[in-house]
């Protein structure tokens, strides 16, 4: 299961000139307003046929020299920022539309009860919330039987609650679908939370691409994501939950206490500990109000343009990233293979940066 | 509102004109919208032109035109008369066409609004769900088209019972065969002591006319409903 694009297109002033592959699980195509992400994502769709092009998943050729398979010969389950249900069909009869054209629908009764839309089924459109119109969209495009699954932008539309309202769904989309899934986005967030690769892009090339933890990682990432965005993701187990509402979790190099934690005690989940939020201390701090230090040894440090520089960090095998000024550096001598402390405020990892692994997605609320 | 002969004949032969000219149109009206609204190919100005120009000519010009093409001695209305037997010239048949001409712009004007308004990114998404393009008209567009569609067949009904210029220069006024209302009309206000007659008429159009809009108008806001599924 995997697919495999390669592609040039060119509009206006703007080119498009990508390669990469997306094995099964979920590679999350990043990147600002006009980077090229959405077609990119019509081009696999076949919605666009671009001047030139590869396109495959798992042998099936969808674009080729002398080939441009049309969409609807594709089977994509393509779910789209807008929903873009029809308005003139019951939500059953949305979910059931790819079945008239042939698709062998997969356990429709166990995508419904995953995505919690049975109590939805006679209702219209019109009468949906944007966060069940959403869940309905993803349930219509998986009932399609999909070779690759496409998501464009799918939470941008949605505002916080109801962003968190469908994130479990994907977390547990992500673990039960077994098939590539390219998750278009510009929110760091959510692709740290659900992504098992990355790919970059910035003006119609591919700046960076990998597994998440290594692009995330990634110094030369941060002007990519934004300096406020960028920050190492790391693993790490849910240990204990204290009375304070302040949840242990062990990583490579010992402990943190966080809070907002939800996960239950045993599970794997994710921390994004953004670069900014790291300080980092040459002796062993004291008499601070951060409760989270760990010993770090300098690994890379990288000037950035302005004034702050990019240090990143082995924590016991982990790595973290370091935003600080480029001063800083100087003043303390910092240098590569340096031992050290980096201290995380516990504040600093938010609730929707903490994600299940496939054991700790936290129970979608019906 | 009690008619005589003449006056029932014309009122009948009104409503099978109407009925046949709106029912042979639309299915083409439809097409031809689509074109309009969702394909660029060479010669779509013209055709736009051409489907309008009945809206603006002179009507008289209209059905002296038909009379030169589709006459007994025209090109075409030879071809149809040798190779189907059908003859149009001073038949109802002709009347027929004269009001599917004539209505053709309007039903094809409220046909390609409605399928303007419908956003193409739907279709898109059924494309991907694996609908091919006549399944994706069939299933999506004309479904949610409805409303125009039905705005667009009333109006062309409507235009084929008042058709007057065309159908006069056309199949001329001849009672039984082509005297439609407005022509029997026209008739009875030229002869004196006519207008008792021609004002019977004249409310009959108004019921035809009025009953259609409201039936029109009644059907067109059940489909928007089941559309919108309210």
């Amino acid at each position: 299961m995997s697919l495999s694009v390669t592609l040039a297109h060119r509009f206006g002033a703007f080119d498009l000139d990508i390669a990469f592959d997306a094995p099964a699980g979920v590679t999350a195509i990043f990147g600002r307003s006009g980077a090229g992400k959405t077609t990119l994502v019509n081009a696999v769709a076949g919605l666009l046929r671009p001047d030139t092009a590869r396109i495959t998943v798992d042998g099936v050729v969808f674009d080729d020299v002398k080939t441009h398979l049309p969409a609807h010969k594709r089977r994509v389950g393509y779910v789209f920022q807008d929903a873009r249900l029809f308005p003139h069909l019951s939500v059953a009869d949305n979910l059931d539309y790819a079945r008239r054209f042939g698709a062998r629908t997969r356990d429709r009764a166990r995508v419904i009860e995953m995505l919690g839309i049975g109590a939805l089924l006679t209702r219209r459109p019109a009468t949906l919330s944007g966060g069940e119109r959403q869940r309905v969209a993803l349930g219509r495009a998986l009932l399609s039987d999909p070779r690759v699954l496409l998501m464009d932008e799918p939470l941008a539309a949605l505002d916080g609650p109801r962003k968190a309202e469908i994130l479990p769904y994907l977390d547990r989309l992500k673990s039960e679908a077994g098939m590539p899934i390219l998750y278009v986005s510009h929110a760091v967030d959510e692709v740290a939370r659900l992504a098992d690769h990355m790919v970059l892009l910035a003006d119609g090339r591919i700046a960076r691409q990998g597994p998440i933890f290594d692009v995330m990682a990634d110094p030369a990432a941060i002007p990519l994501l934004g300096v406020r965005e960028a920050g190492a993701v790391l693993r790490a187990r849910v240990e204990a939950h204290g009375d304070d509402g302040l949840s242990t979790l062990r990583v490579a190099a010992g402990t943190l206490q966080l809070l907002g934690v939800s996960a239950p005690v045993g599970s794997d989940v994710r921390l994004r500990v953004l670069a900014q939020d790291v300080l980092l201390s040459l002796d062993t701090p004291r008499g601070l109000s951060a409760q989270n230090i760990l010993p770090v040894t300098i690994k890379d440090i990288r000037a950035g343009g302005g004034p702050g520089a990019a240090v990143v960090l082995d924590a016991g095998g982990d790595v973290l990233l370091a935003r600080v000024t480029a001063r800083a550096v100087a003043s303390m001598g910092l240098q590569t293979g340096q031992t050290l402390f980096a201290v995380i405020k516990a504040t600093s990892v938010g609730q929707t940066a903490i994600s299940g692994g496939v054991s700790a997605a936290p129970a979608p609320r019906p | 509102m009690m008619l005589d002969t003449a006056g029932w004949e014309a009122l009948r032969l009104s409503l099978l004109v109407g009925v046949v000219a709106t029912g042979l149109a639309l299915p083409l009206a439809i097409w031809v919208a689509w074109l309009l609204a969702r394909r660029d190919f060479w010669g779509k100005a013209v055709l736009n032109a051409l489907v309008h120009l009945p809206l603006v000519l002179p009507p008289v010009v209209t059905g002296y035109l038909l009379l030169i093409a589709f006459g007994r001695t025209g090109p075409i209305g030879r071809f149809l008369e040798q190779t189907f037997g059908l003859v149009l010239a001073f038949r109802w048949t002709g009347a027929v066409l004269a009001a599917i001409v004539m209505g053709f712009p309007l039903m094809v004007r409220a046909i390609r609004l409605a399928i303007e308004a419908v956003d193409p990114k739907i279709e898109e998404a059924a494309a991907t769900l694996g609908a091919p393009g006549w399944a994706v008209f069939s299933t999506i567009t004309l479904p949610l088209i409805m409303p125009g569609i039905l705005a667009g067949g009333v109006m062309g009904f409507a235009k084929a019972i008042g058709e007057f210029g065309a159908t006069i220069t056309f199949v001329a006024n001849i009672p039984g065969e082509t005297q439609t209302l407005p022509s029997a009309i026209y008739a009875l206000l030229q002869v004196p002591g006519g207008e008792a007659d021609a004002v019977r008429l004249v409310l009959w159009a108004c019921v035809l006319a009025l009953s259609a809009v409201v039936i029109s108008e009644w059907l067109a806001r059940r489909v928007a409903a089941r559309i919108a599924g309210t």
